[in-house]
């Protein structure tokens, strides 16, 4: 896995490098509304590193305002966010998270190839960033030639050799090689959302974000990206999951956030079968939800 | 870019609110701008010496050395090949096809201020030059009226356009009495019009869009591509967005020069939608827009030429037939190339390592 894979990128640090003592999300009393009513309201949920949580809820519960909370692209009306330890929406350290949204229904009728896209994931590296800080200066008393090469390449935000590699292998965790230069218009629903987390993969993300990132995929496929998740999070990956799919939650997820409008059960998955958090929190609909769990 | 803009925007302001202020501030400018233009104009005769030894070998009578306008026409031509399809496959991509005759009918207006001001004021700058900064300006306002209402909005954009046009057409009317200049070159586009002044201020257009795509273009992609994840990645989206329509507004304004305001457009769109057919991954299709729009401009300049038409109009018509083949083509290409999908690679469920698993497939 890439994230482990430190030789390969000697300019990335991995996830195994830093300190993972402070939550990764950590809201906390966090209150949110488009308009004067809160579509959010109340919410403190912190997720540790390693975790592997499912937030549920029903339509309209506030799941994906949630998730935009959690990421910064929104800020609570009330409450704090934090991502990584700073505001979320002062967070800037992109490359640290990886997020996966429901594209499978929206197909693009755009030329770009798989490639491409998993390219996506190294743009937050490439940039003279890289070199900024000691190392640069190191590197330009050993190199002098190669370095301002390799900043002229990065200012023009070529993708190095290293870059490459991480992305060739990111196709290949995700089993979609051989798809590498094909359109992603011309994909499956199933196929699209792997391409997307190779996208994820190649950015060394230590957090992956899923907004429903089954809807549109065959089923057989959904089992199989089910599965890469829990690979990915047996190697260390935070995994945040918004699902509709509640059988899939039940199955795969370590912990469940059951969400309408106010945080319902926050606990093991085994406890929220057993709990009645769901009906409180769907309603009515739970009646067409009793199925799970068996 | 943003910093040229002030200093044009400030000194127009200043210009139009107090002589005295203005006049040091001119006479700084005025150096700068004398200097440049010199730069450019040896560039130009570096092209004319070019486009000279093309005649002697060839002997097309359009590259006649006499006719120093059709040098300019075809140097502006191949320019606006380049720069018009590099930013409208981002604008495509974007479902912002429109934004382009948006922003061509505000530089009519700004055209429209040019004149005006050079009418009353005496102030003797380019008409391009007034439509760019007037195009810039209303380019940032659909951004931000995007950004506040959250979507970019047709309903906003005709509303920009139609103002555009309306306070281009009053001004006009207002000054009529005193316009030496025809608005039909403007609206239509003229091959013999093309002055060396505005060659030199295509060439600056030029340089500044070919540039900023060069180094933010792989920014561009992702935020047309997909916006959200590249907000979570750290990018800011609006202000990728911003340059994206203030170097809309550039292109535009430097291709109205023979494509006038109305068909403007088209040299967005066109070749992108042509290429979009048939290549497959994105850099592809950049490369092939700008060939498609390069054929129909040289085919497009060739037959005004020769059959005395307007530039404008033929050179989109061969677009829209090169845009018909490559749809034909792509249709041909997909029917053909049936190939079978290959087989999807396991997922590695144990691979920590992960050059392992990369031929496997």
């Amino acid at each position: 896995m890439t994230t482990n894979n430190a030789e390969s990128a000697p300019a990335a640090e991995t996830a195994s490098d830093r300190p993972t003592t402070q939550p990764i999300v950590d809201l906390s009393n966090a209150t949110f509304g488009y308009t004067s009513t809160p579509v959010v309201e109340d919410v403190s949920l912190t997720v540790d590193p390693g975790e592997y949580v499912a937030i549920v809820g029903p339509n309209g519960s506030g799941k994906s305002t949630l998730m935009k909370l959690m990421l910064g692209l929104l800020k609570p009306d009330d409450g704090t966010a934090r991502l990584f330890g700073e505001p979320a929406t002062r967070f800037d350290d992109g490359e640290r998270v990886g997020y996966v949204a429901q594209h499978a229904s929206a197909a693009k009728e755009m030329p770009i190839t798989v490639r491409e896209v998993v390219k996506m994931g190294r743009f937050s590296h490439v940039g003279l960033g890289r070199f900024a800080g000691e190392n640069g200066v190191d590197s330009l008393r050993e190199n002098p030639v190669g370095t301002v090469s390799d900043a002229v390449n990065a200012v023009f935000g070529r993708l190095s050799a290293a870059d490459w590699e991480i992305v060739d292998d990111a196709l290949a965790t995700v089993g979609m090689s051989a798809f590498a230069d094909r359109r992603v218009t011309q994909l499956s629903g199933g196929q699209r959302q792997r391409a997307f987390i190779a996208r994820a993969l190649a950015s060394e993300a230590d957090l992956l974000v899923l907004d429903e990132p089954t809807v549109g995929v065959d089923a057989e496929s959904v089992d199989a990206f089910y599965d890469l998740l829990a690979v990915l999070n047996r190697e260390g990956i935070t995994v945040i999951l918004i699902e509709h799919d509640l059988g899939a939650v039940v199955e795969h997820a370590d912990r469940v956030v059951c969400l309408n409008r106010e945080v319902y059960f926050d606990g093991p998955t085994e406890e929220f079968v057993e709990s009645d958090a769901l009906a409180r929190a769907f309603g009515t609909e739970a009646r067409f939800l009793t199925g799970v769990g068996e | 870019m943003s910093t040229d803009v002030v200093a044009t925007l400030a000194a127009s302001w200043f210009a139009a609110l107090d002589p005295s202020l203005a006049l040091p501030l001119q006479a700084g400018l005025g150096v700068i701008g004398d200097v440049l233009f010199g730069v450019l104009l040896w560039v130009l005769e570096q092209w004319y010496w070019l486009m000279d030894w093309v005649y002697y070998f060839t002997g097309l009578e359009m590259l006649n050395p006499d006719y120093r306008f059709m040098h300019r026409a075809l140097l502006v031509g191949l320019c606006v090949g380049v720069m018009a399809p590099l930013i409208g496959t981002f604008l495509v991509h974007r479902q912002l096809a429109l934004i382009g005759d948006a922003l061509a009918h505000t530089g009519f207006a700004g055209v429209a201020v040019g004149l005006f001001l050079n009418a009353v004021i005496d102030l003797g700058v380019s008409p391009y030059l007034t439509a760019v900064v007037v195009a810039m300006i209303a380019a940032l306002f659909i951004e931000l009226i995007s950004e506040v209402t959250d979507a970019y909005n047709d309903v906003s954009m005709a509303i920009v356009l139609s103002t555009g046009f309306a306070l281009g057409t009053t001004l006009i009317s207002l000054n009529a009495g005193g316009l030496a200049v025809g608005v039909n070159q403007f609206l239509f586009g003229n091959l013999a019009t093309v002055s060396p002044q505005s060659a030199a201020i295509l060439l600056v257009l030029f340089a500044v869009i070919v540039v900023t795509v060069a180094l933010t273009r792989n920014q561009l992609l992702y935020v047309t591509f997909d916006e959200t994840a590249a907000e979570v990645s750290g990018l800011s989206v609006n202000w990728y967005n911003r340059v994206m329509v203030m170097l809309t507004a550039m292109v535009v304004v430097g291709a109205m020069q023979i494509m006038g305001v109305i068909l403007v457009a088209a040299m967005l769109v066109v070749p992108v939608a042509g290429a979009t057919q048939v290549s497959r991954s994105f850099s592809e299709s950049l490369l092939v827009s700008v060939v498609l729009a390069e054929l129909a401009v040289l085919l497009g300049i060739a037959a005004s030429y020769y059959g005395g038409v307007t530039a404008g109009g033929v050179i989109v018509l061969f677009a829209v037939a090169i845009y018909v083949c490559a749809v034909a083509i792509g249709k041909v290409q997909s029917a053909r190339g049936g190939d079978a999908p290959p087989d999807m690679g396991s997922i590695e469920a144990d691979s920590i390592e992960v050059g392992a698993g990369a031929d496997d497939d």
